[in-house]
């Protein structure tokens, strides 16, 4: 018994020993939706940002990666648990991953507690934006209203007297309408809210029948954005009433699933395939090249999130524990997919926002093209509201 | 010479807490914590699972119901530990008290589904309420017990207690009189009545008092993971306990400790092996049910 | 609200009753005959899904797909019935509940390993994805009334072989007292190995059709699987009649409340809240439905044993 405990205590100290030999790598935690309707989404995150990490030669900053991937399922409990795995038992220097802002707002707190930065590549809360925004919270990708402000935006130059709108009832999904209807001074016929997941549409299609608005506009994105397009188009409503998107349900994924029903529909985004500089065009072509298929916005998003580690740790030496300098090198931006990327106080984006339209080429192909610019350098609506600085 | 295992048990686990600090575990610190919780709500499950012979297939819906209580009360800015637990263990036997009061004047495979349904209304009615998070859940902060500050030493060693506490209130009750009956009830329910026993008193009162330690435990996990989760509340958890009861050997006094042990230990090692690990959990479930109708203990007992 | 809404919406109703009603007929049968607790049964339902969405890849067209995976579902079912189930007949329920949700996490950890865990895509077939005019101006999709039409001719074809076969007769002998059929030589064990796999069938056939209106996908069977035993519950065990009112009044009860309850609410409170409490709502009333039935018919609405 005795010597067991000796031999314990030796193994203990060699592998202590072995740790400190060892060269500092960066454990990057990637929590993501990759099972389940949002699987889509959360699997072109990690594509992405797996391709970044191809390009940077497995280094973020000069520093080795180790990036540990969970699954939350898309449920809030599966994502705490999986959390407090990499905070406690992993402890990893930065998280990034998470896809719906519900989940995101269920770990937060946990996270920011232990002093982690957080990438956000997708999920971009109003919560975060304003009042509680965090020194520990950066996002790459786009704050939830911003989108949907572009295509509010854009729908009103096009004059519509009236408008339903229909998004799943979590929190990107109020952002999503608030963020419409700041930009749409027009009526809105309704404004109807479904359960999260929801994979039947026939009760709204109903309902959006019997209204007859003059256009829709639906964010749906994932699985939810395939079945309410399918459906509205079996509907026959897609002849009557024009849909239109944000960039999240119309982009190459639910082009994929939905196919011709898809061409001619205006969309919203803040990245497009066409963006003409250097690391979009490597990213777009190795893209295509890895995984044999069309690189979707989420995917850009996850390739820019280590882009920006990347950047972030290069300016700091690689030093992690210098967190505030940490801070202020990703919020001095970094070259993204989108060109020169630049934040707000609030850790989100200051950037453009591009009209897209679905259309099919000569060739057959249905692709999402850039057709115009709603908004230039657009910061969210929230960050007068934050304190820091 | 029986009480050495025992004392040796106890007083590791009373040490753990320490050596996990000195060598950085405080994970398994955690784990530990939950394993005790489960335990509780498991061996809760079993005094109306094996000892009344109740299939309840709801009892998430006190377990989710003690974590909600924390979440909600806290938030309403009641701070004070003590009377979140009283509230949340009283809401608990309240609750039990209804359902089994509807529930058990059915039997058989109505009683699994009215429990259910009765658990579901739950899950959906806290769900519906989006100010306390809806789907999404809620986040529990710790309240103040003013003896001592909650964190996550002082809770391993609270749960501890109560898990202790909780068994030998257990313990004590199923070898009374008030046990034995049950007993006789779940074996021949129209003899007992026959013999002029209340039977349906018997049973509520088995009922309630497992409600109000599922409560209990609910509480303690929301302390645990600070967060009130609606799957607390889905028959998925239902079938959880369940399958920690079945899994240690149902009607056995350590059942429920030792199922809640053993699955937790197998959910977290296989879940680091594969991320197939559910298929695992089943095979081993599946043999447990085909093979081993009285559970581990009942193997273990078999064994010595 | 206009009369088209009000139709427009019943039909949605049926059309989601149906086909709960083909999971509850093969779950109300075994339960009513074998009294055995199947929680697989919407895993079932998950791999014929599954199955036609392959199909369509390889043969090309919906209905060889769907015939295929009716046959494929019934055989797996079939091979369970022998393997597992067979052993659970006579244990108790709590044993069966047990053995059977090991089931579900093993098939979804099997689905998973052979078609992944991201959905699979199965769209309506080509003819059938248009609308079509049911009353002047009214619109509905044409994939959705042939659900309603297989799903009707599927409870006719049920009622005739429960009703008017021998093998119903033995059916309906074993549901309302087991030994007395054995004792007057109803080949026991073939039949239950043959009613398992009919059941599977059924399941089969609501993954096919509700898989392009859904999603084929890990879990799906699971939140249907609930429902399934609210309606049988409701039903009566062991009754096919009891399944299909208990279906329909399911299916009613859940699109009346996702469609009605958030416009009436929304009239006193905020588009937020009432599609907040609408669905919540409606969802509870389902299982108030099902106490309240308990309550005061403890074997439900049309008890198949006496």
């Amino acid at each position: 018994m005795k010597k067991l405990v000796w031999l314990m205590v030796f193994l203990g100290l060699m592998g202590f020993s072995l740790a400190l030999a060892q060269p500092r790598t960066v454990k990057v935690g990637f929590v993501s939706t990759l099972s389940g309707g949002g699987a889509a989404l959360g699997i072109d995150v990690r594509d992405g940002f797996n391709l970044a990490l191809r390009h940077l030669n497995n280094q973020l900053g000069g520093l080795p990666v180790e990036v540990i991937v969970a699954d939350d399922q898309q449920n809030p409990d599966v994502a705490r648990q999986a959390v407090d795995r990499m905070l406690k038992r992993d402890r990893v220097d930065f998280l990034t991953g998470i896809i719906f802002s519900n989940i995101l707002l269920a770990v937060g707190d946990a996270i920011f507690e232990e002093k982690v930065f957080y990438i956000s590549p997708n999920a971009g809360p109003s919560e975060y934006a304003g009042e509680q925004c965090n020194p520990y919270f950066v996002n790459v990708a786009w704050q939830n209203d911003n989108l949907h402000e572009a295509m509010g935006q854009y729908v009103q130059t096009r004059r519509f007297e009236n408008v339903f709108l229909l998004a799943p009832n979590y929190p990107a999904g109020r952002d999503a309408l608030t963020g419409f209807k700041r930009y749409f001074k027009g009526r809105v016929v309704a404004e109807v809210y479904h359960r999260l997941n929801q994979l039947d549409f026939s009760a709204e299609i109903a309902q959006i029948r019997a209204a007859r608005p003059k256009a829709v506009y639906a964010f749906e994105p994932g699985a939810m954005g395939v079945n309410f397009i399918k459906q509205y188009a079996e509907a026959g409503l897609l002849r009557e009433i024009p849909l239109f998107l944000p960039g999240f349900s119309a982009d190459a994924d639910v082009i994929r699933a939905v196919g011709r029903g898809m061409v001619g529909i205006y969309n919203s985004s803040q990245w497009t395939l066409e963006l003409n500089n250097p690391i979009n065009q490597r990213f777009v072509e190795d893209f295509r090249k890895t995984y044999n298929r069309t690189p979707t916005l989420y995917a850009s998003q996850g390739y820019d999130a280590a882009l920006l580690l990347d950047a972030a740790i290069k300016a700091v030496g690689g030093d992690l524990s210098k967190k505030d300098e940490l801070r202020k090198a990703m919020l001095a931006g970094f070259n993204s997919t989108r060109g020169p990327l630049r934040f707000s106080p609030n850790g989100y984006p200051i950037q453009n926002y591009y009209l897209r339209q679905v259309i099919q080429q000569p060739g057959g192909e249905i692709v999402n093209r850039q057709v115009g610019t709603i908004f230039t350098n657009h910061r969210d609506a929230y960050v007068d509201r934050c304190k820091l600085r | 010479m029986r009480w050495i295992f025992p004392t040796v048990l106890l007083g590791l686990l009373l040490a753990f807490p320490p050596i996990a600090a000195a060598m950085g575990l405080e994970f398994y610190q955690g784990l530990l914590t939950k394993i005790m919780i489960f335990a509780l709500a498991a061996s809760s499950l079993n005094l109306i699972l094996g000892y009344g012979g109740m299939v309840s297939f709801g009892h998430a819906a006190y377990f989710g119901l003690g974590a909600y209580t924390v979440a909600i009360l806290m938030r309403e800015g009641v701070t004070s530990g003590w009377v979140i637990w009283a509230v949340a263990v009283g809401l608990s036997a309240l609750l039990a008290l209804l359902i089994g009061a509807i529930s058990l004047r059915t039997r058989g495979i109505y009683f699994i589904m009215i429990t259910l349904a009765f658990a579901q209304m739950i899950y959906y009615l806290v769900v519906s309420f989006k100010q306390y998070g809806g789907e999404d859940g809620l986040r529990a902060r710790r309240p103040e017990f003013g003896l001592f500050e909650l964190n996550d030493t002082t809770l391993y060693y609270l749960t501890l207690g109560v898990l202790l506490a909780a068994l030998y209130l257990l313990y004590r009750l199923v070898h009374s009189r008030f046990g034995r009956v049950l007993q006789a009830i779940r074996e021949n329910e129209a003899r007992a009545l026959a013999l002029g026993y209340p039977v349906f008193h018997f049973q509520l009162v088995a009922f309630v008092l497992a409600g109000a330690l599922a409560g209990l435990a609910g509480v303690l996990m929301a302390h645990y993971t600070q967060y009130a989760s609606p799957n607390l509340l889905a028959w998925q958890q239902s079938g959880h306990l369940m399958m920690m009861v079945i899994l240690g050997g149902v009607g056995q006094f350590w059942g429920g400790v030792l199922g809640a042990l053993v699955l937790s230990l197998v959910e977290e090692i296989l879940q680091d092996l594969t991320i197939h690990w559910q298929l695992g959990v089943g095979l081993i479930l599946l043999f447990i049910v085909l093979f081993a109708p009285k559970g581990l203990a009942g193997l273990m007992r078999r064994g010595s | 609200m206009p009369p088209s809404l009000f139709i427009e919406q019943v039909l949605n109703g049926f059309q989601f009753g149906l086909m709960l009603f083909l999971l509850a007929a093969g779950l109300t049968l075994v339960l009513g005959i074998m009294d055995t607790i199947n929680l697989a049964h919407g895993s079932l339902y998950m791999i014929g899904a599954y199955l036609t969405a392959t199909l369509v890849g390889v043969t090309g067209s919906f209905w060889l797909a769907v015939l295929g995976a009716v046959l494929g579902t019934a055989l797996i079912g079939m091979l369970l019935e022998l393997s597992v189930l067979r052993q659970l007949y006579r244990r108790d329920h709590l044993s069966q509940v047990l053995a059977t949700f090991a089931l579900i996490l093993i098939i979804n950890e099997v689905v998973r390993m052979i078609w992944g865990s991201q959905p699979l895509l199965l769209s309506t077939p080509e003819a059938l994805s248009g609308p079509v005019e049911i009353l002047p101006g009214l619109y509905y999709p044409a994939f959705r009334l042939v659900i309603i039409g297989v799903g009707l001719l599927v409870a006719l074809l049920l009622f005739w072989l429960v009703n008017r076969t021998r093998v119903g007769m033995w059916l309906r002998a074993g549901a309302s007292n087991r030994e007395m059929a054995q004792a007057m030589g109803v080949p026991i064990k073939p039949l239950f190995t043959l009613l398992f796999g009919v059941g599977a069938g059924l399941c089969a056939i609501a993954g096919a059709f509700l898989g392009p209106i859904l999603a084929v996908q890990i879990g799906m069977g699971e939140s249907i699987l609930i429902l399934a035993f609210v309606v049988i519950v409701i039903g009566g065990i062991g009754s096919i009649k009891g399944a299909l009112v208990g279906a329909l009044l399911v299916g009613l009860v859940d699109t009346a409340g996702r469609a009605f309850l958030p416009l009436l609410l929304s009239r006193v409170a905020s588009p937020e809240v009432a599609s907040n409490l609408g669905p919540a709502l409606a969802s509870i009333l389902i299982y108030l439905l099902m106490a309240v039935v308990l309550f005061f018919r403890p074997q439900g609405l049309f008890p198949a044993r006496t």
